[in-house]
């Protein structure tokens, strides 16, 4: 990618939260790769339910949200890396790449959400 | 060979950083997932890890245990040396001393020589736990090192995997048969001969969280997201209960009256497989008969599942191709278990399921193995003499290890002899497995001379042990890696040493070293490696030095086997039990003195066949809740892997959380006649009313290790509630799943 690319490019993380499992893998990379603190994350897990919507189906799934802390993997991403959370995630569901790219993929998976963190401002 | 895709040599530099590529295992204990991980050390110091995006079956992804590597390895609590105690000292944890590995082998060579000696090597007892790949090592360092044959797993009834191995070698003549998650493949699920599972059984068990037997958890996510279905047979609402077509809730310990049901309906409504069950499998008319007894209105009332689910999921898992059944310890840790293991490979069979694409696969061969050593007793016959074989045959013969409570009871009665030395690897059984802890712990207190190998003092040691032996990590060792511990084969990995922290030796070093002294002719092996490759991996064409250039192999697999002549020692197809057949009508059960098939039997205490019991102790109790952070006992002292789960749990219905006035958070009591624990109460909607789930394996590495205290061992201990030698017919399955207690507020 070029340089000029990358200027002019707004990055973000597309979660497919559908199949998140909870198994706290992106927030342990994150904060070992960063040497975060107790109650300090780039990313964290999020729980909605169980709740029971109807006699057959519950509701229950997790949601990583991104945080202030979160620089979206820079130094990583320099040097040709995934971000740490989207290379270790064990679900495979988290995408990184140009917010545009995203939003085309959005359209097409539902239950995910697309993050734009503040490091992007 | 279909050796491993690496772009690298097993070892580069990297920015300043030597990175060595690798494959997990032990220690920190896992199960052999063999996650493909990439070691960066710089300066000597292991700094950090990152997964390995090239491995076939993780594909870079990790789970937490692996990912806080560095923090168990340079955990602060680790010890790094051997030591010794006056055994007078026992549980004094202040009366350690540093000694030389030289002087901790002599006290070893010393006692076991004096204790041959003066009265037999059967004297000697190994105890081992559980996934490690010291548990493994257990038959050969009694048998090949100390030339006995008491070799202790302490947990009643055996009830981890031994159970489920016990009845697939009786009924399929085979190993366990593994959800097909294409681990064989180079090129995991794009291999053409790969099918993706139409719809998964999943029996007791969170895979997700327990990465069981090596089988990697989500690997049931990329199949969810190719489409694969699953129903859940789980008490708890899990995050596959919760993603599945069917969830099944049972009342804890009636999974058996489930099974017959499930059966009932496909054999009654015809769903079956003819051809399969025409040509492969035995007793299919005698086993028509006797699933009569089980109409599913009757396991809708036993197990409280309405009876149209249960129709509903059997003609859904029937009718789904290719099925695959993945069936978990909640098998093993009921008194009924054998029983419902012969109906869930009765499942597996007449469904269709065994040896297909996308079905249970079943290992074409045995892959490096770890468990052998029993043809070096000396005497042979020696086998013959494993503590327990007259009161459980069937149990002790064949899992080839002692029936645990009757060690227990010779401890305990040091009839018909005493014994005099244990040597615990990987066996923090106090902590742990063991029923009935503080008996054992006495118990245990009766042996002259313990010996321990482990990376922590854990409250085992502390109570019991005189000689401690630092174990190190899995990055400070060269060693192999097999899926299902090589009982399945499917794929195999390299463990490549990085670092080396401390004295801390390998599990292969300390056995090799004291074979050497001890057994010098079986002994000549001057490295790790040596052995491996020729004790390991010489049958299979593959060397150790060949893992590590590519990785892994994985075996050149082919599915029927049965069909093609290729499970059958005589070279004829069909299976490998007595009739060739898989053994709907199991004759060896039969032989061994059980009833040939399924039976339904209500756990020991329940609130059907106890009622008065119940109505002291009205809650089901599971234990064994599986968490993301801790491998069984381990892991509690790594502060990233604790921030994620701080507290014991124990999870409870709001229904009932309100009928006992218990409030999220809440510190409880969980109370019976055995004992009791404490824990904190977590009330989750998804829980079976009337019925818990607790965690195990919690000690607390914070508190003072010294007795009484024991790192508060035996305030947090569920397994103060489990009984003693209540298991089924053959020995195996004491009910750890389906207990009964009462709670309330701490
Ligand atoms: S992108 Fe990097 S910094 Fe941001 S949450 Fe993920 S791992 Fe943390
Ligand atoms: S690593 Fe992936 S699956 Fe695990 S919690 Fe994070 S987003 Fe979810
Ligand atoms: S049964 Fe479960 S606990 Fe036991 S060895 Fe297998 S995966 Fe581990």
């Amino acid at each position: 990618m070029s340089a000029n690319a990358l200027a002019n490019q707004k990055y973000g993380l597309l979660i497919h939260y559908d199949f998140c499992t909870g198994c706290h893998s992106c927030e342990m990379a994150c904060k070992k790769e960063y040497g975060l603190e107790q109650d300090q994350f780039g990313i964290k897990v999020a729980q909605y339910g169980p709740v029971q919507n109807s006699e057959k189906k519950w509701e229950f799934f997790y949601m990583p949200m991104l945080t202030d802390l979160c620089t979206l993997c820079a130094p990583r991403v320099a040097e040709g890396k995934l971000p740490t959370c989207v290379h270790h995630c064990q679900a495979k569901v988290m995408q990184y790449g140009t917010i545009d790219e995203l939003a085309e993929q959005l359209k097409l998976t539902p239950k995910s959400a697309l993050f734009a963190p503040k490091c992007n401002a | 060979m279909p050796f491993g895709k690496v772009s690298t040599p097993v070892q580069w530099e990297e920015d300043g950083y030597t990175v060595t590529r690798t494959n997990s295992w032990s220690a920190p204990g896992d199960h052999p997932t063999g996650a493909g991980m990439k070691l960066y050390v710089k300066d000597g110091i292991l700094e950090k890890v990152e997964g390995d995006p090239e491995h076939s079956i993780l594909k870079g992804a990790l789970p937490i245990r692996m990912l806080s590597l560095p923090e168990y390895v340079y955990n602060p609590d680790r010890v790094i040396y051997p030591m010794k105690r006056d055994p007078k000292k026992r549980g004094d944890n202040t009366a350690w001393e540093r000694i030389s590995w030289d002087e901790a082998y002599d006290m070893i060579v010393g006692k076991v020589k004096e204790y041959t000696e003066k009265f037999n090597s059967n004297s000697i007892i190994t105890f081992v736990g559980t996934g490690r790949e010291a548990g493994n090592w257990g038959p050969t360092i009694s048998c090949r090192v100390f030339n006995s044959p008491n070799i202790c797993y302490m947990q009643s009834g055996w009830s981890c995997y031994g159970p489920r191995m016990a009845v697939t070698s009786y009924v399929l003549g085979a190993p366990y048969p593994e959800v097909d998650y294409a681990a064989q493949f180079p090129d995991s699920y794009d291999d053409p001969r790969y099918t993706y599972p139409g719809c998964i059984l999943l029996w007791g068990k969170e895979p997700l969280k327990s990465n069981p037997d090596g089988f990697w958890g989500h690997s049931l996510v990329d199949m969810m997201k190719k489409g694969t279905k699953f129903i859940t047979v789980d008490p708890r609402l899990t995050f596959e209960a919760a993603n599945s077509e069917f969830w099944l809730q049972p009342r804890p310990g009636t999974d058996t009256a489930l099974a017959m049901a499930f059966l009932n309906v496909i054999i009654n409504e015809e769903l079956y497989d003819y051809d399969f069950v025409e040509n492969w499998t035995f007793g299919f008319e005698e086993f028509t008969k006797r699933i009569q007894d089980m109409p599913p209105a009757k396991a809708a009332e036993i197990c409280g599942v309405p009876e149209e689910k249960i129709i509903g999921a059997a003609r859904f898992f029937a009718k789904s191709k290719p099925g695959a059944v993945q069936w978990g310890l909640a098998i093993d840790q009921n008194p009924n278990g054998v029983q419902l293991g012969e109906c869930l490979i009765a499942i597996m069979a007449i469904c269709g399921c065994i040896d297909v694409p996308g079905g249970n696969v079943m290992g074409a061969i045995d892959i490096g193995g770890l468990g052998s050593g029993y043809s070096d007793l000396d005497p042979q016959d020696k086998i013959n003499e494993q503590i327990g074989v007259d009161e459980f045959p069937a149990l002790v013969r064949t899992l080839q290890f002692t029936d645990p409570d009757s060690v227990l009871d010779q401890l305990e009665s040091g009839a018909p002899f005493k014994l005099k030395m244990g040597f615990f690897t990987s066996a923090n059984a106090i902590a742990n497995p063991c029923n009935v802890p503080k008996r054992w712990e006495n118990a245990l207190n009766t042996l002259e001379f313990n010996v321990a190998t482990d990376i922590f003092i854990n409250p085992t040691i502390s109570a019991t042990c005189d000689l401690f032996l630092p174990v190190n990590t899995y990055a400070e060792r060269d060693m192999y890696v097999a899926t299902h511990y090589g009982a399945v084969g499917l794929w195999i990995g390299g463990i490549k040493k990085a670092i080396t922290v401390g004295e801390a030796k390998s599990d292969v070093e300390i056995l090799r070293t004291l074979g050497k002294k001890l057994r010098p002719e079986l002994w000549q092996y001057d490295t790790d490696v040596e052995y491996i490759n020729d004790q390991k991996l010489k049958t299979l064409g593959i060397t150790m030095e060949e893992l590590w250039e590519h990785g892994w192999w994985h075996v050149d697999y082919e599915y029927q086997k049965y069909a093609k002549g290729k499970l059958r020692a005589d070279g004829l197809p069909g299976f490998m039990t007595p009739t060739g057949k898989i053994e709907l009508y199991s004759t060896m059960i039969e032989a061994w003195g059980d009833d040939p098939m399924p039976y339904y039997k209500e756990p020991p205490t329940s609130p059907v066949s106890t009622p008065e019991y119940a109505a002291e102790y009205p809650l089901v109790l599971s234990t064994g809740a599986r968490t993301w952070s801790y491998f069984h006992s381990e892991g509690r002292m790594v502060p990233k892997l604790r921030e994620v789960e701080p507290n014991p749990l124990v999870d409870i219905n709001p229904k009932d959380a309100k009928k006992y006035g218990i409030i999220d958070g809440d510190w409880v009591w969980l109370e019976n006649s055995y004992g009791k624990c404490k824990m904190k109460a977590s009330v989750q909607p998804g829980q079976k009313e009337g019925a818990l789930a607790a965690q195990h394996g919690w000690w607390y590495p914070e508190r003072d290790a010294s007795a009484p205290e024991l790192f508060g061992v035996y305030e947090v201990n569920v397994n103060n509630l489990t009984p003693y030698k209540t298991v089924g017919v053959l020995g195996f399955g004491a009910p750890y799943k389906c207990l009964m207690c009462k709670i309330y507020k701490a």
